[in-house]
């Protein structure tokens, strides 16, 4: 089968790993940064699970020799969507930043304690 | 038949696009929100009959055939599940009209809802009748980015933090979704369900188990299946009622579908799975206790839902025929069931002003409606013997006990503790809203003083309650037709040959 590309392998698990640090974080803006960075992760992998990079896939390009054009069209898809949830995310932490002056998480008091008094 | 598919994807989502337009017209918009959800689901209705007639009904988007292009496969399960999620979507939307969580929003800005509430809708539909594992991604997460808009609606403090976690949690599950399908295609060359189910066989088992294990990983965090449900209860109370009470009945079970659908198709097992044998029996023990020791009665049913998903759960990994026809019937019993349960604790709460359970105290008194619907709701949910719950109930244990072995004897007898403790959570909704001491600071309500609404908008909310909670106990009356086609989808689950010729055709065996 086809060589895997280890720069981008790497690249990869680069990203993933800098990425789930920062979601682990209490800062909102943190966590928006380490979906940005895994969905960059996942994107590559996607492109990488094509196989090897070929000529253009069009008619003319002999069969077997183009690139995947499926990984890309899925790739396109994936952008969209990450770009679409990252800018409801940023509007998120904007909004608690103007309601609590920080983009800190807060826990939830009624988890924490079931029976005590009234949640508010 | 095949042209009508795609036009439960198309007509919502068109229907949210022109509803984002006519925002200076709200009333424009609730009548083409409702018109858009009647036809929608009148569709899924024919679907499912032809569905159950005739086999699945496959449309090839742009013509493209499978495995390439994008393929809409609507056969027995996701047509039925498609069916009674539609008319709860419909019943919800027009209790949100009622209710006027339709005009929540902060000031200055033009409502949200009804677009997003029917983007929604189109995800919904989208992840349902998806015939490849891409596509499937992309349903879940267009329903979960209107959900993201829909529970932090009008973006209050409160809703702002609580949301953040359902988000997180949520969009974290999405990136291992995309990345399972990433590694899907790398290790197959396809995503497409039926494909993968055929090209799956050849690749070697570990490979397998691994792809087998995130998929598992990531539908059951989207499921709330314990322990990876704590997000749930967390989060879904601070959304609008009725809101709450739409993702509390259709998102985690749209999930379980999809556990349903993948690990039949692409994983056929003969035996039972220990591991979610154990994941099943958690699930119902954690959180039908936990929802007993709740005092707010928003996050009591909250840790229900969690507790009843394992019920689910349960029939899936008995991997039996017998098994998934309890399986479905329990998925299309408690999204009414929840839905309605949802519905009158907000028409109770509505008269209080408050949803701790202590508050709701004798809530219901001179109102014979509410309390009439609280009895029905809470014996539906609770699963009482003549309705369609129990039904369910009767069949996983039917099925565990023609499986035979221990793990599934153990796991029967946490189910029937969890349907008994269920029944005592439900006892404790009773005993507040029918004997429990008003609270000090409030009058006796008395038949006509009801806090919000006109006596328009409060038929609007009464009358889509009725109808939700009457769906529930219809589904008992039409047991026998139920059960017909549930053993029918489930004999197809197993039997996995009507999915994969549908959709690959005669080639088949060949790819």
């Amino acid at each position: 089968m086809n060589a895997t590309n280890l720069s981008l392998s790497l690249t990869i698990g680069v990203l993933y790993a800098c990425g789930s640090y920062l979601i682990l974080q209490r800062a909102l803006l943190r966590v928006v940064l380490g979906f940005i960075l895994i969905g960059h992760g996942a994107n590559l992998l996607l492109l990488m699970a094509g196989g090897e990079a070929g000529p253009v896939p069009h008619t003319g390009t002999p069969a077997g020799e183009a690139s995947d054009p499926l990984p890309q069209a899925m790739a396109i898809t994936a952008v969209v969507i990450t770009f679409g949830t990252t800018a409801l995310l940023l509007g998120l932490v904007y909004r608690a930043i103007v309601l609590h002056g920080d983009d800190l998480h807060a826990s939830d008091p009624r988890s924490t304690l079931p029976h005590k008094g009234e949640p508010k | 038949m095949s042209a009508a598919v795609p036009v439960l994807v198309l007509g919502p989502l068109l229907g949210s696009a022109i509803s984002l337009l006519l925002g200076r017209w709200p009333w424009l918009q609730r009548l083409l929100g409702a018109v858009v959800l009647t036809g929608a689901l009148t569709v899924a209705a024919m679907l499912l009959a032809t569905a159950d007639s005739s086999g699945p009904v496959v449309a090839r988007v742009g013509g493209w055939d499978a495995p390439a292009g994008i393929t809409l496969v609507a056969d027995r399960l996701s047509a039925l599940v498609l069916t009674i999620a539609l008319a709860i979507c419909l019943a919800i939307f027009l209790y949100a009209i009622g209710q006027g969580s339709a005009e929540d929003r902060a000031e200055h800005v033009p409502s949200v809802f009804h677009p997003t509430y029917l983007a929604l809708v189109a995800g919904i539909d989208m992840a349902l009748l998806s015939g490849d594992l891409f596509n499937l991604f992309v349903g879940l997460e267009v329903m979960l980015a209107s959900s993201y808009v829909l529970i932090t609606l009008g973006a209050t403090s409160e809703r702002v933090r609580l949301g953040a976690t359902y988000i997180v949690v949520s969009l974290g599950a999405s990136m291992g979704l995309l990345t399972t399908v990433a590694l899907f295609y790398a290790v197959t060359g396809t995503v497409n369900l039926a494909d993968l189910s055929i090209v799956l066989a050849e690749v070697p088992p570990a490979v397998r188990h691994v792809l087998q294990l995130m998929l598992l990983l990531v539908l059951a965090t989207k499921a709330a299946v314990v322990p990876l449900h704590m997000w749930l209860p967390d989060s879904y109370p601070s959304a609008p009622a009725p809101i709450t009470a739409l993702f509390a009945a259709l998102l985690t079970k749209i999930a379980v579908y999809a556990l349903i659908r993948t690990q039949t198709l692409l994983f056929p097992r003969d035996e039972p799975w220990p591991l979610l044998l154990v994941l099943a029996g958690a699930t119902m023990l954690v959180g039908v206790v936990g929802g007993l020791v709740q005092a707010d009665a928003n996050r009591l049913l909250c840790f229900l839902l969690v507790g009843h998903i394992g019920y689910m759960v349960f029939g899936l990994a008995l991997a039996t025929a017998d098994g998934l026809r309890g399986s479905i019937i329990y998925l299309v019993h408690h999204m009414t069931a929840q839905a309605g349960l949802f519905l009158v604790i907000d028409l109770a709460q509505r008269r209080r002003g408050s949803s701790s359970l202590l508050g709701l105290g004798r809530a219901s008194a001179a109102v014979p409606a509410l309390s009439g619907l609280i009895l029905l709701a809470a014996l539906n949910f609770g699963s009482v013997p003549p309705l369609a719950g129990f039904v369910a109930k009767l069949a996983l244990l039917q099925a565990a006990v023609a499986d035979g072995t221990a793990w599934a004897f153990v796991v029967a007898a946490v189910a029937i503790v969890a349907a008994l403790l269920t029944l005592a959570a439900m006892g404790r909704i009773f005993v507040q809203v029918y004997w429990g001491a008003p609270p000090a600071d409030q009058k006796e309500p008395d038949g006509d003083a009801i806090h919000t609404g006109s006596r328009g908008s409060m038929r609007l909310m009464y009358g889509a309650t009725t109808v939700v909670v009457s769906a529930g106990i219809a589904l008992a009356v039409a047991a026998q037709p139920l059960a017909a086609v549930t053993s029918r989808a489930a004999d197809d689950l197993t039997a996995r040959t009507p999915y994969q010729q549908s959709v690959l055709g005669d080639l088949g065996g060949a790819s």
